[in-house]
């Protein structure tokens, strides 16, 4: 089945079983900064966003891709101008082994799409679906702060 | 592990007549949503192999409503778009909080409270407050349409009044306190009498789990309370995780419906809800602890 879908602004054609998991379509293009961690929605990892709603990409069957729009990690960043989001994990030391940053930063891009403001809380709450191996919480939590204000 | 998909088949219609056609002439096929739960069924390796149909594209199942019995609630409403809601946040405050209990942003931005209440699951976020709130689902197929009280819904484990064919089409919540409008008759799932616009409702709901973020619920406790003149005037109680099935707690209603809200009453609510729920042990908790969580919810509830 091929579906017409648009990924970081790219008209894109993704050919697969309806029901296959649109993570791997989206690597299969080449963009492997959408990574597979636990490949069934408890960590966060294969987050991308869907007309701007992040969603988890090991959950979303191939269909469901169909029309819309995607962002992936490779597609926050303006060329080589990174997002106050991607700064700030490199600042504040918000990457470590760097397998949760994909799915961290496009939380926090997320977040801070809805709310540009927010508490230490708020940002808690919208990474609680985001696990990091290295345990770097409060770095992440400091990074999304910070990139809050620079906004 | 991904199983091999040729055993699976997908088809997304159109519209709502297209999807109610398809499963028409495909008994077997299974209607989802998001496909949050769907999917890690599948990579776990134990959905059946056959057809499903996805409701996606289903527009006339979106939306939330203000209707004559209080609000509508369309089937692929999201956890987000039920946060969203001023109208369900101002009436029905415990739904937005059930809604931000049920998984991560990514998980509510896909889960939806249709799919939530067919996924059956005794375990599930949304269901215990669509007890207590009298909800009456609309139910839809090729062939026509029907409503029906909530309470009865589930037969059994993942066992639910729905025939081959049907959908949940809409959730439809009667009026609360705040509201003007009064429940129809003829759906009413209620014991006791209604709440009344006014009346000084205590909502209540708390789920508890392995951590705060994410977890399913070990005990799940959804509550309504009106207390006035000294007396428990009506209250509503349902539980989740306790159970084959989510539960309305009506025995434990009985025990303070009527009742000076003291320690007698609490200590015979509590009997009575330890009679009513049917805890197990199982990969997340046991079924003592439950028992014991159970009634301490109701303590924390009522006091």
């Amino acid at each position: 089945m091929k579906i017409t879908t648009t990924i970081n602004g790219q008209p894109t054609i993704l050919d697969g079983h309806p029901m296959s998991r649109l993570l791997d379509a989206i690597r299969a293009t080449g963009l492997t900064g959408t990574k597979e961690g636990c490949g069934e929605g408890e960590c966060g990892a294969c987050g991308v966003l869907l007309d701007g709603a992040l969603v988890n990409s090991c959950l979303t069957p191939l269909a469901h891709a169909e029309g819309v729009a995607i962002t992936t990690i490779e597609g926050v960043s303006s060329g080589e101008m990174l997002h106050e989001v991607q700064e700030a994990f490199l600042e504040y030391g918000g990457a470590q082994c760097g397998i949760c940053t994909p799915g961290m930063v496009l939380a926090a891009v997320e977040l801070l799409s809805r709310n540009p403001d927010p508490t230490e809380d708020d940002v808690r709450v919208a990474l609680a679906g985001n696990l990091c191996r290295c345990t770097g919480y409060m770095r992440i939590f400091e990074s999304v702060l910070e990139a809050a204000k620079k906004q | 592990m991904i199983p091999l998909l040729e055993d699976y088949q997908l088809v997304v219609p159109r519209s709502l007549r297209g999807a109610l056609d398809d499963l028409a002439q495909h008994p077997q096929a299974r209607p989802f949503a998001g496909g949050t739960d769907l999917m890690v069924v599948l990579e776990a390796g134990h959905l059946p192999p056959g057809r499903y149909v996805s409701l996606q594209n289903c527009r006339e199942l979106l939306g939330i409503e203000r209707a004559r019995e209080g609000v509508s609630i369309g089937a692929l409403t999201t956890y987000s778009e039920i946060q969203r809601s001023p109208l369900l946040a101002d009436n029905y405050p415990l739904l937005r909080l059930a809604a931000l209990e049920t998984g991560g942003i990514a998980t509510q931005n896909r889960g939806t409270i249709g799919g939530n209440v067919a996924n059956a699951s005794p375990a599930a976020d949304t269901p215990p407050v669509l007890l207590v709130y009298d909800a009456v689902l609309e139910l839809v197929s090729a062939s026509g349409t029907r409503r029906v009280p909530y309470v009865g819904f589930h037969r059994g484990y993942k066992k639910m009044d729905l025939q081959p064919g049907e959908i949940i089409s809409r959730v439809l919540l009667p009026g609360v306190a705040g509201q003007g409008s009064r429940p129809a008759e003829t759906v009413r799932a209620s014991v006791g009498r209604a709440f009344r616009p006014g009346d000084p409702i205590r909502s209540y709901y708390r789920k508890v789990g392995t951590r705060r973020a994410q977890a399913i619920s070990k005990v799940c406790f959804a509550g309504l309370l009106h207390v006035e003149a000294a007396a428990v005037q009506d209250v509503r109680i349902a539980l989740g995780s306790v159970a084959p099935t989510v539960i309305r707690a009506l025995a434990t209603e009985d025990a303070l419906r009527g009742q000076p809200l003291d320690a007698t009453t609490i200590a015979a609510a509590e009997r009575a809800l330890l009679t009513e729920i049917a805890p197990i042990d199982d990969i997340r908790s046991n079924a003592r602890y439950r028992g014991r969580v159970a009634a301490n919810l109701l303590r924390e509830f009522l006091s």
